[in-house]
């Protein structure tokens, strides 16, 4: 029997991951996250966890790639600030190929901002926060439920591809309470960490065999002795200068994501086989959209939501399969226009795509998405 | 042809180091060897050499974490107490060894060194302390002496140094001590006793940097240089039994304090514990 609960985003973010089989969490205090770290520092006792209030967010995440290493499903949680100061540990996380989950529940910045208000403004920076050419997957939940459910999956890719996920939320979804039906926890499927060095002569541990993208992976302390390091390294872990060698490891690192898009890639769409226009959204401005979907339709009008749930990499290969049907875009988001970078670099000027963006820490309502739709021709207002 | 311990305990394949002539790196590097293999030889509590994980930051002395035949993780710059963190938290069975410098661990590192400290979190921390940033070519560092010169002081050092290990024992670590390169054999013990110290533990030990610092400061070579860690640094006996005016400008190598607070993840075990129970119940 699932149970309904009355649950907010941030606490759907901490029972989901808990059902993922994560076990350790470190975190720094921060509007509009906060949530997320006073339930881990409850629940994850009970569960044999451990949490621990790190002096910064830099070490946060430092400890979470520490206990990941150390063979625990490992979880952290911050907002816009926190969140570029982790940028420098993703990055080691995705080139020492360490999996966690990242949660950054955006609020309005730039810098302190407004720190209890609502944003998307951290879409560019999930991608491109970190320096260097690297790898990163992001998924973005809509509603209370689809937290649940969805960091579940943030812990199975990242597993899978043994990559750091980012998993990003906003405000709006963080602080909303809504009632959730809990899934039955025997229903969830659970990605656990492929384990173990490969057999035969091949020992080293960053061996990965021919067509495959993902070495197994062997914790500290359980045996065979090895090397983790943020330097350019070949199989067997140790830095090396070789341009050969680097070149084929960032090139391996990024294929683990660009060559599974299809593994990846999850959109919502929603009212989109007859649609002439395409309201494109995530996270948080979904329910507006949805709101204003359902209007224009009543009116007769034919638009469709098409929402990425994978929001890094961009569902590109779904958007590209509506275009020949689609007369125009508008792109909804709380910010000054991110995401319709990447939907313009789709649509590559096929047809007109339009932006409805807020950077003032208010909410995009379903009204300003109908006043938008309804304007006459092709415009770039905010 | 290297010694036994070189067979032993480091990654042929690795060596020769990356280290200048004359540093002291590799002094320390022998004696954390030395330590940890009279640890796993110890005839009534041995260690295990695969609990002993190796962590290091990024700089000259972090490049050992390579050099030893342990779990090693290489992380990034005066992190690398944080990543030790998890890593002790997710498996306090383990010894987990923190191989740091005096810019990774007390310039860009140093809000996590006292924050450690100051949980008394099960790690031993050994600091390679060699005054300078050897490693981006000879900068001042939060150690080096004032007046001193260095490649970003170059009219002398303003800023005023730390002392690494009272630094750590005023943030409450629960062992603090100093070792250095010359006084090898007390060093050695030094860090078994900070490995097998439950609590946070820290080794402050002089290195030396001819090639920088030394040569910055004229300090004279390597040889010179030691020759001032033998008459200016002191062990614990003999700096005891001299007069107060006599240990005026003599440092102490030795242990600085030590207590035996509850220990961090044994502390936390509790609450699991206890949580459980009532979970249970």
């Amino acid at each position: 029997m699932p149970k309904t609960v009355l649950m907010q985003g941030n606490e759907a973010a901490v029972e989901g991951a808990v059902a993922a089989g994560m076990r350790f969490f470190a975190g720094y205090p921060i509007t509009p996250s906060t949530e997320i770290a006073e339930g881990c520092a409850l629940r994850l006792p009970q569960e044999g966890g451990k949490f621990i209030q790190m002096e910064d967010e830099i070490s946060s995440i430092a400890a979470v790639l520490g206990a990941s290493a150390a063979g625990m499903k490992a979880m952290t949680a911050t907002s816009g600030p926190g969140f570029s100061l982790m940028q420098e540990n993703i990055g080691y996380g995705a080139m020492a190929e360490i999996p966690c989950v990242i949660v950054d529940v955006q609020r309005s910045g730039p810098s302190t901002g407004l720190p209890t208000s609502p944003s998307q403004g951290d879409y560019m920076q999930a991608r491109w926060g970190t320096h260097g050419d690297h790898p990163v997957i992001a998924l973005s939940p809509a509603t209370v439920r689809e937290t649940y459910t969805l960091i579940i999956r943030a812990f199975n890719l990242s597993e899978k591809y043994r990559t750091p996920v980012i998993f990003l939320m906003d405000e709006i979804v963080g602080h909303m309470r809504e009632d959730v039906e809990l899934p039955d926890p025997s229903t969830l499927k659970i990605n656990q960490r492929k384990m173990s060095f490969h057999d035969g002569a091949n020992k080293q541990c960053y061996f990965v065999p021919d067509g495959q993208f993902v070495p197994a992976m062997k914790p500290f302390g359980q045996g065979e002795r090895y090397n983790i390091t943020g330097l350019a390294h070949d199989e067997s872990g140790f830095p090396v200068n070789s341009s050969e060698i680097a070149g084929k490891l960032v090139g391996r690192l990024l294929d683990k994501v660009e060559k599974n898009v299809d593994d990846i890639c999850r959109v919502e769409e929603v009212e989109m086989d007859d649609a002439e226009t395409a309201i494109v959204c995530f996270g948080g401005t979904t329910r507006a959209v949805m709101d204003a979907v359902a209007a224009a339709r009543e009116a007769g009008e034919k638009v469709g939501m098409f929402r990425p749930i994978t929001v890094w990499p961009f569902p590109e290969k779904a958007l590209r399969a509506r275009l020949p049907r689609l007369k125009r875009i508008l792109t909804v988001e709380h910010n000054h226009g991110q995401m319709l970078l990447e939907v313009q670099r789709i649509v590559g000027g096929a047809l007109s795509v339009d932006f409805l963006g807020r950077i003032d820490g208010t909410v995009i309502s379903p009204a300003d998405i109908l006043a938008k739709l309804r304007e006459e021709g092709p415009s770039h207002a905010e | 042809m290297p010694s036994d311990l070189v067979h032993l305990y480091m990654r042929i394949d690795h060596l020769p180091q990356i280290w200048c002539p004359g540093c002291g790196n590799g002094v320390i590097m022998r004696d954390v060897a030395v330590a940890i293999d009279e640890l796993i030889h110890d005839e009534d509590n041995p260690i295990k050499r695969e609990d002993i994980v190796i962590v290091s930051g990024i700089g000259c002395s972090s490049r050992a974490a390579g050099y030893l035949d342990f779990n090693s993780i290489h992380t990034t710059h005066g992190r690398a107490i944080a990543f030790a963190t998890g890593i002790k938290m997710a498996n306090p069975r383990l010894h987990v060894i923190v191989l740091t410098g005096d810019g990774d661990c007390s310039a860009i590192g140093g809000n996590h060194l006292i924050h450690a400290a100051r949980r008394n979190l099960g790690l031993t921390v050994i600091c390679f302390n060699n005054d300078i940033y050897g490693m981006t070519g000879g900068q001042y560092s939060p150690t080096t002496p004032n007046g001193d010169k260095a490649t970003t002081a170059p009219y002398g050092n303003v800023d005023r140094p730390f002392d690494i290990a009272q630094l750590a024992s005023g943030a409450g670590a629960s062992f603090s001590a100093r070792g250095d390169i010359y006084h090898a054999r007390e060093t050695i013990e030094i860090i078994k006793q900070a490995i097998l110290h439950k609590g946070f533990s820290l080794v402050d030990v002089y290195s030396i940097c001819p090639t920088y610092y030394g040569r910055k400061n004229k300090k004279g070579d390597a040889v010179e240089m030691l020759k001032w860690q033998r008459d200016n640094l002191v062990p614990t006996a003999r700096y005891y039994s001299m007069s107060e005016e006599d240990r005026k400008n003599k440092k102490l190598v030795g242990i600085l304090s030590f207590n035996d607070y509850p220990e961090y993840t044994e502390e936390y075990a509790k609450i699991v514990a206890a949580c459980r129970k009532t979970k249970k119940g």
